[in-house]
């Protein structure tokens, strides 16, 4: 009975995850996908509990126990601007998970060659994503400078530790009776993971952390072939190809390729000519700006990850509000690398309850900028560089931008001149039409809403 | 048919079917499927089970499979809870909460 009734079981589980990835193709069903997916991971831990093989539970339960200890206040007390981080971190204890049962499966038997072969793959991505992930994490948080960090021959340091991993996986995988080959398969693969990281700059996050998911996805996936699991294949190979397109969409967004966003080492080359000149900009103050505001017909917000900085989504929205009581018509623009990760933009803005209506993509947005009175811009800074447009020696040439610049008035909300994260120089802030506005970008927006308000009692 | 050799047909298949339901996802919910994947790629929690419990493991087996149960574990608890908690906040325009 149970042999019958369990592939079943797993046949549902992945049925239900299949449905999970499709409910979430838009926010009216996304949460019935959420709930097909929990159906999907019940049946499957209760198939696998219910397994022949599985006769000691005390250890399983205290670690479901100690596992959801952690994971529920993981879940309800993250601020949404610290989703990038717990992305990162939560694909570092995926990687960990699947690459530790690749070795206690070595170590169990030594295995044949053909399951080797699925056993290197899983053990290889499992490391080295759990490393990575956790470097990406520490630069997300901030621990580490985020900054890429580059040196002299750093990409071959790279190819060649890669290179050795790579090797003594072959070696692994011809005579697995090897033991003493192992550990140093999965230290290389732990420190190739640090050494990927370590020359990524934070503008470059969002690909990296798709490509993360990808790769533990991945992991899983030959899992299921080291175990011989259906069940781990279909599920790791969606969450492969997921990660697998946001990374390429991600790449698209800023006109790169793969290759360049891991070995390209962005922002630095940069700081040389970054203060060449020194040009005049016109500045304005927050009465100036409601003014202007508030005598435009349309608004377009161009956040970015600034934005998430200063934590001013919920004053953004509070001025959007107070705008649009006015019968100004405003609405945001969300370029697809905006941010830390794909679509951190709309996730902060939904949480401080922007419909999102209102939230438009990059393609469907640019052809109005021309029509539209003001574009404020709050916290982005590459995303809105016409120097990709114009510059073909810039080092985002070619990356498509919102075209900000077109609008009759641009404003620029932004702490000082310095340059973004790419360290480049913006010739935006320079434009005749440019307005910026120096000062928190929280703090400023709040002085607008109080300057409307005010303005509302004179008339 | 090897083992090995209907797990790849099934990988395939599933990589394509993958592409497809990814391409079909508004980037405005790129975030929370990010997450839900990553609570999905915690069906490795199925392995470290099996690791875990099974008779007589010896003791390296048990602790790394302890390990890897409790760390699918958070994933897949704060992968689901959180996807659920973002989604909640996407409304439309007149504040309605989806449901």
């Amino acid at each position: 009975m149970r042999e019958l009734l369990l592939p079943l079981l797993y046949l549902l589980a992945a049925a239900g995850f299949i449905l999970a990835l499709k409910w979430m193709s838009s926010p009216a069903t996304a949460r019935r996908g959420v709930f097909a997916g929990e159906i999907g991971m019940l049946l499957a831990v209760v198939g696998t509990l219910l397994r022949f093989e599985v006769v000691e539970y005390q250890w399983i339960l205290i670690a479901f126990f100690l596992g959801s200890a952690i994971g529920v206040p993981l879940a309800y007390l993250m601020p949404m601007t610290a989703v990038p981080q717990r992305t990162a971190i939560s694909h570092a204890f995926g990687a960990l998970a699947s690459a530790l049962i690749g070795t206690a499966e070595y170590y169990r038997h030594t295995p044949d060659q053909i399951t080797m072969v699925a056993l290197a793959l899983e053990i290889l991505l499992g490391f080295l994503t759990f490393t990575a992930s956790l470097m990406a994490f520490g630069k997300l948080q901030e621990i580490l400078p985020t900054r890429p960090i580059t040196y002299k021959g750093q990409n071959i340091v790279n190819l060649f530790v890669f290179a050795l991993a790579f090797v003594s996986a072959i070696a692994l995988i011809v005579s697995p009776e090897h033991t003493w080959l192992f550990p140093i398969f999965a230290g290389l693969s732990l420190l190739f993971g640090i050494l990927l990281i370590v020359p990524i700059g934070g503008a470059d996050m969002p690909t990296v952390i798709a490509l993360l998911n990808s790769y533990a996805g991945l992991s899983a996936c030959a899992m299921g072939f080291a175990l011989n699991n259906k069940l781990l294949i279909v599920a790791g190979a969606l969450d492969g190809s997921s990660g697998f397109i946001l990374a390429v969409i991600m790449c698209k967004a800023m006109n790169r390729s793969f290759s360049n966003v891991l070995f390209g080492a962005f922002g630095q080359l940069q700081t040389t000519t970054a203060k060449a000149t020194e040009r005049p900009v016109r500045s304005a103050v927050a009465e100036e700006a409601a003014y202007l505001l508030e005598s435009a017909r349309s608004v377009i917000i161009i956040p970015g990850y600034g934005m998430a900085v200063a934590q001013a989504q919920h004053k953004l929205r509070e001025l959007a509000d107070a705008l649009a009581k006015r019968g100004v018509d405003v609405r945001f623009a969300i370029h697809p690398v905006a941010g830390r990760m794909p679509g951190h933009m709309n996730v902060l803005l939904a949480e401080a309850d922007v419909p999102y209506d209102k939230l438009v993509e990059m393609e469907e947005i640019n052809p109005d900028f021309p029509m539209t009175d003001v574009a404020l811009v709050i916290g982005a800074n590459d995303v809105v560089n016409p120097a990709a447009k114009n510059d073909s020696t810039s080092p985002i040439a070619g990356m498509p931008i919102l075209h900000a610049y077109r609008a009759r008035t641009v404003m620029v909300i932004k702490r000082s001149m310095n340059p973004g994260f790419a360290g480049i120089d913006n010739d935006l802030y320079y434009m005749e039409n440019t307005l910026m506005l120096f000062g928190d970008a929280k703090a400023f927006v709040g002085d607008i809403i109080k300057e409307l308000s005010s303005a509302a009692r004179v008339a | 048919m090897k083992e090995y050799e209907s797990g790849l047909w099934i990988f395939m298949l599933a990589a394509f079917l993958g592409f497809q339901l990814i391409r079909g996802v508004s980037p405005l919910l790129h975030t929370p499927l990010m997450s839900l994947t990553n609570a999905i790629s915690a069906i490795a929690v199925v392995g470290a089970i099996l690791i875990t419990g099974e008779k007589d493991a010896p003791p390296l087996s048990k602790a790394l499979g302890f390990i890897a149960v409790t760390a699918s574990t958070i994933n897949l608890v704060s992968g689901y809870l959180i996807t659920d908690r973002m989604l909640k906040m996407f409304k439309k325009r007149g504040g309605e909460r989806q449901t």
